[in-house]
C-alpha cells in the first residue's frame, strides 16, 4: 500500500498539493505515482513567473519506463521550482512528499481548492484504479 | 495470472514488483531498476530467466538439421559446450527468432546433440517451426526441458561469487570455461554467456534446487535484478531484443546480425539463404545504428528518425542509460546516415549522435 499523508490534498492525476500559506501551494507527485513511473531520470519543469490554468501542461517526468506529462492541478503563477531535481531526479522516488517536490504556485483562483481530494478520497481512487 | 517460475516465492519474499511478461509473472524490479543496473556493472546481479525456452535437439542428423534450420553454422562448434548465437530465419529471410545453441557432446564421439535456448514470447511459434522442419532429417527429436530453471549471474564479480557457493569440483569446471562455453554437471549446466555485456554465467538448474541456489547467491551478496535492468543492460551492450529490434519482417542484414549469417561454405543450404543472397546482391537499404542523446530526454521505441528533413527510419529500442547518464537507442535507418541525425521526440526535432550500436562493455563506454 502506498503512503498517502493525511495533511495533503490530491488530484486524480496523482499529484499532491500542500498549503504553504499566503496563497502559495507546493505540488509534487504521489508515492503511488512514483511507484507506477519507476526510476525517474529527468524532470522538466516550467520557468518561475509563468502563468498556468488548471489542466495546462506544466512539465514532463521521464522515467526509465515512459514519459509522463504533468498537469497544473490549480491555476496560478509559478513562484519556485525544485532545482535539485535537475541533478537528483531520483528524489521523486525516494522522497515524493518532501525533497522530491516539483513547483510552488501562487494561486489565482483560490476557490479551485474546494475541488481537491482529501487523503481518504485519493486512497479510494487509487484502490478503484488498481 | 501468468505462469510462475520455481522462484516465484523467492521473488515475493524479496519484494519483487511482478508483471506479466510473455505469459509469465516475472519481476520487473525489486525496488529500483537503476540500482540493480549499477550492481551488475560494478559487482554482481542475478536474474530469473526460467521463462526462456530450452529445447534439446538429439538424433543422428541433429547437426545437419541445425545447419539447415539456422543462419549461423553449428559446424563452428568444435568443442564440447561451445555456444553459438544465431538467427532462425523464414524463407523470406525474416527473423523467426534469435537463439543460442550449445554443442552438448564431444564432437569426436558419435551421437552428438545440441541444446537450444529460444525466447519465451515466441515459444509456441518456434517449437512449431522447428518441428515442421525435422522430417527431412533422420531421427531428429526435439525435447523441451521445462523442468530446468535458469538463473543468469552477471557482473565483474559474478564468477567469483558463484564459485564461493559451489563444490570444489564444480569450481574447477567453471574455472576452465572460456567465454561462450558451457559445461554440464550432474544435470546442471553452467555457461559463460549472458545478455548484459558483462562477464558472468547462465546456469540451468533442475527446478527443485533453484530456490536454494538463489538464496545461496543472495547470501553471497548477489543482487536480485528484474527485467527492467535486464533491458537497460542489454541495450547498453547493443544486444537485440526480439520483437522490438527485429521480427519476421526484418532481415538480419538490417538488424546488425550480418555477423551471425555464415555464408561459407557456399553450398550449405539454410532456410532464408536465397532471400538473403538476393538482398545482399541488391544492396541493403537500411541498417541498425546506435543513437546517443547528449541533452535531456529519453529516446523511446517507434520515435521517427529524420535525416535532412525527411523521415528515414525509426527507433527500435530506446532507454535511459544508467551507466552513461544519458539516453541511448538502437534505430533502423537508411544506410546513408551520417554521424548525426534528428529524432522526433513528442513533436520536437532533437539532434542525436549516430554511433555503432554498442554503448557499454565490461563497465566502460565503448563509442567516441
Amino acid at each position: 500500500m502506498s503512503d498517502i499523508p493525511s495533511d495533503l490534498k490530491y488530484v486524480a492525476s496523482h499529484e499532491w498539493i500542500r498549503d504553504e500559506g499566503d496563497g502559495v501551494v507546493a505540488i509534487g507527485v504521489t508515492d503511488h505515482a512514483q511507484d507506477l513511473l519507476g526510476d525517474v531520470v529527468f524532470v522538466e519543469l516550467p520557468d518561475v513567473g509563468a502563468d498556468f490554468a488548471v489542466g495546462d501542461d506544466i512539465g514532463v517526468v521521464e522515467s526509465v519506463k515512459a514519459a509522463s506529462d504533468i498537469y497544473a492541478p490549480l491555476s496560478g503563477q509559478i513562484v519556485a521550482v525544485n532545482e535539485e531535481l535537475e541533478d537528483s531526479p531520483e528524489l521523486v522516488n525516494s522522497d515524493p512528499y518532501g525533497d522530491g517536490w516539483f513547483i510552488k504556485i501562487r494561486l489565482s483562483e483560490a476557490s479551485e481548492t474546494a475541488g481537491l481530494l482529501d487523503a481518504d478520497g485519493y486512497a479510494e481512487l487509487c484502490e478503484a484504479e488498481s | 495470472m501468468g505462469q510462475k517460475t520455481a522462484l516465484y516465492e523467492k521473488h515475493q519474499q524479496m519484494n519483487a514488483k511482478l508483471v506479466g511478461f510473455g505469459g509469465w509473472e516475472m519481476p520487473i524490479n525489486y525496488g529500483s531498476q537503476v540500482e540493480e543496473h549499477h550492481k551488475v556493472r560494478t559487482d554482481a546481479g542475478m536474474f530469473d530467466v526460467s521463462h526462456m525456452t530450452v529445447v534439446d535437439v538429439t538424433g543422428a542428423d541433429s547437426k545437419e538439421y541445425l545447419r539447415y534450420l539456422l543462419a549461423n553454422d553449428v559446424v563452428q562448434l568444435q568443442q564440447q559446450g561451445k555456444a553459438l548465437y544465431s538467427g532462425m530465419l523464414n524463407e523470406m529471410g525474416g527473423v523467426v527468432d534469435d537463439l543460442i545453441v550449445y554443442l552438448m557432446t564431444d564432437p569426436d564421439v558419435a551421437g552428438e546433440w545440441f541444446r537450444v535456448v529460444v525466447n519465451c514470447a515466441t515459444r509456441e511459434k518456434d517449437l512449431r517451426w522447428m518441428a515442421d522442419h525435422t522430417a527431412k532429417f533422420d531421427g531428429v527429436a526435439l525435447t523441451e526441458r521445462p523442468e530446468l530453471s535458469m538463473v543468469a549471474i552477471q557482473g565483474p564479480n559474478a564468477l567469483a561469487k558463484v564459485e564461493s557457493i559451489l563444490s570444489e569440483s564444480r569450481v574447477k569446471l567453471i574455472d576452465g570455461l572460456k567465454p561462450f562455453q558451457g559445461v554440464e554437471s550432474e544435470g546442471w549446466f553452467f555457461a559463460r554467456t549472458g545478455y548484459t555485456g558483462e562477464d558472468g554465467l547462465e546456469v540451468m538448474v533442475p527446478e527443485e534446487y533453484v530456490a536454494d541456489f538463489w538464496q545461496a547467491l543472495f547470501d553471497a551478496d548477489v543482487t536480485p535484478c528484474g527485467l527492467g535492468a535486464r533491458d537497460t543492460l542489454r541495450l547498453e551492450a547493443g544486444m537485440n531484443l526480439y520483437g522490438l529490434d527485429m521480427d519476421e519482417k526484418v532481415s538480419p542484414l538490417a538488424a546488425n546480425m550480418g555477423w551471425t549469417v555464415a555464408w561459407e561454405p557456399a553450398d550449405r543450404d539454410f532456410i532464408g539463404r536465397s532471400a538473403l543472397e538476393k538482398q545482399r546482391a541488391a544492396g541493403v537499404q537500411e541498417k541498425m545504428v546506435g543513437l546517443v542523446l547528449e541533452n535531456r530526454g529519453v529516446l523511446r521505441s517507434h520515435q521517427k528518425v529524420v535525416i535532412n528533413g525527411e523521415e528515414a527510419g525509426e527507433i527500435t529500442s530506446g532507454t535511459f542509460s544508467p551507466t552513461l547518464g544519458c539516453s541511448i537507442a538502437m534505430a533502423r535507418v537508411s544506410a546513408d546516415v551520417a554521424d548525426t541525425c534528428h529524432v522526433d521526440m513528442r513533436g520536437k526535432l532533437v539532434e542525436v549522435k549516430v554511433v555503432k550500436p554498442s554503448f557499454v562493455r565490461n563497465g566502460e563506454k565503448v563509442f567516441s
